[in-house]
């Protein structure tokens, strides 16, 4: 397992995305924002699949478009290889964007209805005036097969296809320009059971063969499992966990994971489940203003007036494999999931 | 034997649209007692939230053709009248839809969507409607709910229109109420609350449901009796220990191997099923499953793509496939012993 091997393929140090919150009368101006991502760290090796789970509005897809920089960060570093491309031109962007690709979630919104599926995925290549021995359509019918399409399917429409087959169809343009970075988005959280299971070992296969690194972001915590070899779990905007994933589902040390574990459903028929279930009150804090310290803490059974003045550093708990890191001020220490009974006076 | 609370037979739901007839609902039994909770299992287009429309009237009427038997508590729905429809749906029957801000209106309060059932099937008035409305709100763990009955929908969070929309659902106190993936536009932490509420409720008002998913998971955590759908028939029906711990059909199994877990082993692919889910319009004859099976060597000649297999029901316990019990045993042993090596 590949895990901080100098330097980083990607490396991500305080990375910030704030976004401005406008109103008044009647100039609008800038009254607040939005703090989708607060100060993010952690790095992705070469052919390594890190995870980020979170719920919806935790800013784990922010961070994905931050990486790719359709977004623009408000602070912190991006580097890639080394290379800072946190702020860099569209010009000094071009060759690192083709080493970065990126799979939607929505394969039905991620395709251009009027285009061919050989126009589709030979766009990166034209966009990047890439010519490949035997030409870009030998190229595009052997990506077809590589996603276990049929290379015939060439002058087809996305329309013709099912959801799993344009999500294939979407991993093929990711694939056009060989990369060695895909921030995956959900891939597959709009497909049907038996078909998640058919893109994920497609994922899987290419992670295997063609050492690709994924950033691989989802709320499906069993699918991150068996996906990714490290798991980063954020919660408002930050990172309160990150572990290889043994440690991380094995022996979570943050509260939050715990709960996120214990809240999914497993098909099993077991009267007792393995996992006592945490049940978190109350929503997710608005992001425009986060609770002080730690921002868990309002949902939290263990917090203290320290949780609320202090902000938890992300840090190594002693004892922990190195690189199992904790942002909480009284993080489990335990082995298993055993869970304190005084958690049911919530 | 007396009869049950809810019982479907022989439903047949199909539309006919430009490019022919769509069978979304093609022969479909089941029954569910007062108090129970019947989990419907299926990928889209397998018929289940067809079914469930069909029960409560809801399906349009002019371009679909129903077929079969609906008895809720003796009475025939699929002749009833819209008259009496209309006096069952909210009072005896509730539906809870998946997304909850599309089937709020955002025009009114929540108190008043609440409300407008409870007046029209107890005649309340205004007054007493918002009582009640803030009695639901309480009862479905609503913050501050004599001050949120006054909002708008958009005012609300995610999880908290889905619980807005539970105590629409229940304001009369239906006997049956359908959720139709009512968890799956939501966070694991908040699919964990809704779920609690929906068993507490249960348990306060002994109210049937039918809950319809795709995830085997909620399945295990909600259900009493799991149906299996497939190509708009019933592939499997049983107990929930049954079908998770003794699955019959490979379609069942397909999808248990299709599920990574929390816990099973990391590094071996998924076992996915082959190929894509069949079109309605169009379906495979004999049994609908058979071009992704990987059985159908084993079931020997050409008797899987000739012969519809029939589910024959023991005890509430049955499966539609042509394997014997024997070769049944077998296959299932290899499969779940591949996902626990």
């Amino acid at each position: 397992m590949s895990s901080t091997t100098p330097p980083p393929l990607l490396d991500v140090s305080g990375l910030t995305k704030h976004f401005p919150v406008m109103g008044g009368f009647p100039f609008k101006r800038r009254i607040g924002a939005v703090q989708a991502v607060d100060g993010l760290d952690f790095t992705v090796g070469e052919g390594e699949s890190l995870g980020l789970v979170g719920e919806s509005g935790c800013g784990k897809s922010t961070t994905g478009r931050l990486i790719t920089r359709l977004l623009e960060p408000t602070g912190g570093k991006i580097s890639y290889r080394g290379q800072d491309i946190t702020h860099a031109s569209r010009k000094q962007l071009a060759p690192v964007r083709s080493e970065i690709q990126m799979i939607f979630q929505d394969p039905y919104a991620s395709l251009n209805p009027r285009q061919t599926v050989g126009k589709i995925i030979s766009g990166p290549m034209e966009v990047n005036d890439i010519n490949p021995a035997g030409g870009r359509e030998a190229r595009v019918r052997e990506l077809l097969e590589t996603v276990g399409l049929n290379p015939e399917h060439y002058n087809r429409f996305p329309h013709e296809f099912s959801g799993g087959q344009r999500q294939r169809i979407g991993v093929a343009r990711a694939l056009a320009l060989e990369p060695k970075l895909i921030v995956a988005d959900e891939p597959v959280s709009a497909l049907d059971v038996s078909i998640q299971a058919q893109v994920v070992n497609l994922l899987q296969k290419l992670q295997k063969d063609l050492g690709i690194a994924f950033l691989f972001i989802a709320h499906d915590l069993a699918v991150v499992r068996h996906f990714s070899q490290r798991v980063a779990v954020m919660y408002l905007g930050r990172i309160v966990e990150i572990a290889d994933r043994e440690d991380l589902y094995g022996n979570p040390r943050h509260p939050y994971t715990r709960a996120l574990l214990s809240a999914v459903p497993e098909a099993t028929a077991d009267d007792t489940p393995r996992r006592e279930r945490i049940l978190l009150t109350g929503d997710v804090p608005s992001p425009v203003n986060p609770p002080s310290g730690c921002r868990f803490r309002t949902r939290c059974w263990k917090a203290t007036e320290k949780c609320a003045s202090e902000d938890p550093p992300l840090v190594r708990v002693d004892g922990n494999r190195e690189g199992h890191l904790t942002a909480c001020h009284y993080p489990e220490d335990t082995a298993g999931l055993a869970v304190p009974a005084a958690r049911k006076s919530l | 034997m007396s009869t049950p609370f809810l019982s479907v037979r022989d439903l047949r739901v199909h539309f006919s649209t430009e490019d022919g007839m769509v069978k979304a609902v093609d022969g479909l039994d089941f029954e569910l007692e007062k108090g129970k909770t019947l989990g419907i299992v299926g990928e889209s287009g397998s018929g289940k939230s067809v079914t469930n429309l069909a029960i409560l009237g809801l399906h349009h009427k002019d371009s679909t053709a129903i077929d079969g038997e609906i008895l809720l508590d003796g009475q025939e729905l699929l002749t009833a009248t819209e008259r009496e429809l209309e006096r069952l749906r909210g009072n005896k029957m509730a539906m809870i839809f998946q997304d909850a801000l599309a089937s709020l209106s955002p025009y009114h309060t929540i108190g008043r969507q609440i409300g407008e059932t409870y007046r029209k099937h107890t005649g309340a008035s205004k007054k007493e409607a918002r009582a009640r409305s803030i009695e639901m709100l309480t009862k479905v763990g609503i913050p501050q709910p004599d001050l949120r009955v006054d909002d708008y929908p958009h005012q609300f969070s995610g999880g908290m229109r889905q619980r807005a929309m539970i105590a629409m659902s229940l304001v009369c106190n239906p006997a049956l109420l359908i959720a139709d993936e009512p968890t799956t536009a939501l966070d694991v932490t908040v699919q964990a609350q809704i779920m609690d509420l929906l068993k507490d409720l249960q348990q306060e008002f002994g109210t049937a449901i039918i809950f319809i998913t795709h995830d085997l998971g909620v399945i295990a955590d909600i259900a009493d009796d799991v149906l299996v759908m497939y190509g708009g028939r019933c592939v499997e029906r049983g107990s929930k220990k049954e079908v998770l711990r003794a699955p019959r059909h490979p379609y069942t199994w397909g999808l248990l191997g299709s599920m990574p877990t929390l816990e099973g082993p990391v590094d071996v692919p998924l076992s996915p099923i082959p190929g894509t889910p069949p079109s309605l319009l169009n379906p495979p004859t004999g049994c609908r499953f058979h071009p992704r099976c990987a059985f159908t060597e084993q079931v020997g000649g050409e008797r899987c793509s000739r012969e519809l297999p029939l589910l024959e029901i023991n005890g509430g316990r049955g499966s539609a496939c042509h394997l014997t019990d024997a070769q049944r045993t077998e296959f299932f042993a290899d499969f779940a012993g591949s996902r626990t090596d």
